[in-house]
């Protein structure tokens, strides 16, 4: 089976930035592929060019097996998209861009869209002015809900969303996931993207620096350590994949990269461990990984 | 005063951030008040021309109800003072409402004042900021206005009186947008409610004026306008009645404000339907939503100023008929038939050039819609870009045709009325107003180029509209050369009535703007959006 999504070496310049500087990304279909970096990183660009909204200058991009800037319509009536930043007529009604976005699509069932309407907590009569950030974002999730699409591209969809009704995004990914639908979700929100991928692509200034099941990120990264020994340990600061050890005694506090835990533990144990505490790495810890040198105020969990 | 804390930060923000809309406004009110009095000064340069034409003037009720009835009746002041307080008055209205809505509700409704309102400012200091931004406009066009008319030439007394009559109309409608802004919710409905109290203003004046309704006048800042009688003997006092109905409204805002929740109003946003009709189904359909209002009004707009051209057509003839500059100049613009008809072809030239302006904003809304952000969903869904495009294109190609068949067609029948010549008059008005259609879409074909080619240039399709604007007004004044003349598509338009009907021009026209519109889709086509 063809991949959603497949994007190699992918380059997008502005003028004299670099927006996109050799971007891979692979979404295998039925997964819930998480789609995470920092602003300006480049996320919506890749969405964009995936949208044929922009052109890309280098690299390929292949969506649904087709060619997303030239096979605009027949590809756009398999997918559904939410904006990060969802904009409204003034003059128009959520409900009546539901039913636009959804006619356009080839019509939605209408249980459906009422169904969602009363999940999400919506009214539909108020004019496109009057909605707050997260009314607005919960008329597009709610168009793109209801529209039968194998794929849905998702950016940044939750910003706006207080947490019930994260939750009850979350819930309605899960049931699109249980369809068989295809999901890209760009996110920052870490929780969410823990709690809901199957896989997940770590993109930085243009550039996929982490592919893969949050599994074998984990690997990659460090578990922090806490022990209570019975007698002072040796050598175990010069082990290599320890990091920050701070060695007070008989007490032991350290992070070691996930896959040399082996080496460390055999340590401890020899000298004989009273009490652990061994914290596995969160989504976060792995992703501040790679934007240590970058500003992590962006990032919530 | 600490509710008024950080007023003045909030107006040098204010001033900033419309200082292009300011600059603007204000050079072209002065330049109409500037160009009128030089053409007046050029055109009427004897005792006896000028008596004619406040004569003509004076008894044609149509004029009279259009600009007011004229006063001052000796001087190049006096009619220029005439035709600056009732016209002049009505566009000084809508700068000051467009200004004050813009830094009240405008600023409110996109929740800027929110992030500075958490900052160190009073409860009242965003409304008299954006009080304020209206009183500076007025303030300064007042003497910039004063200054342009002494320097042509025009007693300084009467200039002043000139440029503070428009203060009345200024202020009192800054602090009626004061208002409106605290009523209505949405500065959509703000700028209505504020918009329309200006267009009663006006009608009630021109009813006074042309029914002979002395209290009438009196009842308006516009009417209160045309009571400084400037250059003749002013009256200063009825220039305070400005300032002082503009603090009597003033306090009313404020007493709003006292009353409200930030972000509400009087008048709550009224809600709508829960689903769509079955028209708004694809982009035609949201091209009709998005488009129909300003349709309808550019509709009721034509309507009237077309029955305004029609009415004050017959006896026009008996208005230049001495002034022989004016004859010429008629003749270059509208064509060497007889004056009746060469003023009603030069009448549907400027006609043409609004109906141009109209199709212009049509095309120049689909690059509003692209850079808020609004394409990008369509353009997600099977929509094609050209597809979309045309959606609005058709509103550019059938919009003029049809503001230009409502003017035609009550120009017709205002003039038809009165010369007893309905059978007659109503076609060949109404076919002298569609010959200028062909020429109006090449003005949107060229905007429909910027936006598909060079987006970021869209906007300079209206340097181009003026640039037309400025050939047709001017050219014939300034006596420029035919090459000139010809880079304007108004130029190629036969002078109807009267003149040659041909139709090879506006074929080419026709031809000019199919070619100019398809590479501008093309470019839309090949380019990044957003």
């Amino acid at each position: 089976m063809t991949d959603a999504i497949s994007v190699s070496g992918l380059v997008k310049t502005f003028g004299r930035t670099r927006a996109l500087d050799g971007l891979d990304l692979t979404v295998r279909p039925g997964e819930v592929h998480g789609f995470l970096g920092p602003n300006g990183s480049g996320k919506s660009t890749t969405i964009r060019i995936l949208l044929g909204l922009l052109r890309a200058d280098a690299g390929t991009a292949r969506l649904l097996g087709g060619d997303p800037w030239r096979d605009v319509t027949t590809l756009h009536r398999r997918l559904a998209y939410v904006p990060g930043d969802v904009v409204l007529w003034p003059n128009l009604t959520g409900g009546e861009v539901i039913d636009l976005l959804g006619r356009l699509r080839g019509g939605h069932d209408p249980d459906r869209k009422a169904e969602l309407l009363e999940r999400f907590e919506l009214d539909p009569k108020k004019k496109g002015r009057a909605y707050s950030k997260g009314n607005r974002q919960k008329v597009a999730l709610v168009a793109a809900f209801a529209s039968d699409v194998e794929l849905l591209i998702l950016d940044e969809p939750t910003s706006g969303l207080d947490p019930l009704m994260e939750e009850v995004f979350q819930r309605c990914v899960e049931e699109e996931r249980e369809r068989g639908r295809t999901v890209l979700l760009s996110s920052h929100i870490l929780s969410e993207v823990e709690a809901l991928c199957d896989r997940v692509s770590i993109i930085r200034r243009g550039r996929t620096v982490e592919s893969g099941t949050l599994a074998e990120l984990r690997h990659l990264t460090r578990t922090s350590i806490t022990a209570e020994l019975a007698s002072p340990p040796d050598g175990l600061t010069t082990l290599p994949g320890v990091h920050d050890p701070d060695v007070q005694g008989t007490r032991v506090r350290l992070e070691v990269d996930t896959d040399r835990l082996d080496e460390v533990l055999r340590h401890l144990t020899r000298a004989g461990v009273r009490s652990l505490t061994s914290t596995p790495p969160t989504l976060e810890q792995l992703f501040l990984r790679h934007y240590e040198d970058e500003a992590p105020a962006g990032m919530t969990r | 005063m600490r509710s008024l804390a950080g007023t003045g930060r909030l107006l040098a923000l204010g001033l900033r951030r419309s200082r292009i809309m300011l600059v603007v406004w204000v050079y072209a009110l002065v330049a109409y008040a500037a160009s009128t009095a030089y053409g007046f000064k050029t055109l009427y340069d004897t005792p006896a021309s000028l008596r004619d034409f406040v004569a003509g003037i004076n008894g044609n009720g149509a004029a009279v109800a259009m600009y007011g009835r004229i006063h001052v009746a000796g001087s190049i002041g006096g009619i220029t003072a005439w035709r600056m307080a009732a016209t002049g008055g009505l566009l000084v209205g809508v700068m000051s409402v467009l200004l004050v809505i813009r830094h009240t509700r405008g600023d409110e409704e996109a929740g800027r004042l929110e992030l500075v309102g958490a900052g160190v400012v009073g409860r009242r200091a965003p409304l008299t900021a954006g009080l304020l931004v209206g009183v500076v406009a007025n303030v300064a066009l007042a003497v910039v206005t004063a200054l342009a008319l002494i320097i042509i030439g025009l007693p300084a007394a009467g200039a002043f009186a000139t440029g503070l009559a428009w203060t009345i109309p200024g202020l009192c409608f800054t602090a009626v947008a004061g208002v409106a802004a605290q009523v209505a919710e949405t500065a959509q409905a703000a700028r209505t409610i504020a918009l329309a109290a200006v267009g009663v203003a006006y009608l009630l004046r021109a009813v006074g004026d042309a029914g002979r309704v002395a209290w009438l006048p009196w009842v308006t800042p516009i009417g209160w306008a045309e009571q400084v009688r400037a250059f003749g003997a002013e009256r200063w006092w009825v220039v305070a009645l400005g300032p002082v109905a503009a603090l009597v409204l003033g306090v009313a805002a404020y007493a709003l404000v006292e009353r409200r929740d930030l972000g509400a109003g009087l008048l709550a946003a009224r809600t709508g339907p829960a689903g769509a009709t079955p028209y708004l189904g694809g982009p035609l359909g949201l091209a009709w939503r998005l488009q129909r209002g300003a349709l309808l009004a550019w509709l009721a707009g034509f309507a009237v100023y077309g029955a305004a051209v029609g009415g004050i057509l017959k006896g026009i003839g008996d208005l230049v008929k001495d002034s022989s500059s004016m004859r010429d100049i008629l003749a270059r613009m509208g064509g060497r038939q007889d004056l009746e008809d060469s003023y009603a072809a030069a009448m549907m030239g400027i006609i043409g050039m609004i109906a141009a302006a109209y199709a212009v904003q049509v095309v120049l809304r689909m690059r509003a819609e692209e850079t808020a952000q609004r394409l990008e969903p369509l353009l997600a869904a099977p929509v094609r870009r050209v597809r979309w495009s045309i959606g609005h294109l058709l509103f550019a190609v059938a919009g003029p045709v049809l503001l230009l068949a409502v003017a035609g067609l009550t120009a017709g029948l205002a003039d038809g009325l009165r010369v007893h010549d309905l059978g007659g008059q109503v076609p060949r008005l109404l076919g002298a107003a569609l010959v200028q259609a062909p020429a109006a879409w090449v003005a949107a074909a060229i905007a429909m180029l910027l936006f598909g080619a060079a987006p970021r240039l869209a906007p300079a399709a209206w340097g181009v509209l003026g640039v037309f604007l400025l050939l047709g007004q001017l050219g014939p004044v300034l006596r420029l050369s035919q090459v000139v003349m010809d880079l304007s598509p108004f130029t190629h338009v036969p002078k109807l009535p009267g003149g040659e009907a041909s139709a090879t021009p506006l074929l080419a026209l026709a031809a000019v703007t199919a070619a100019i519109t398809a590479a501008g889709l093309t470019g839309l086509r090949r380019r990044d959006i957003g």
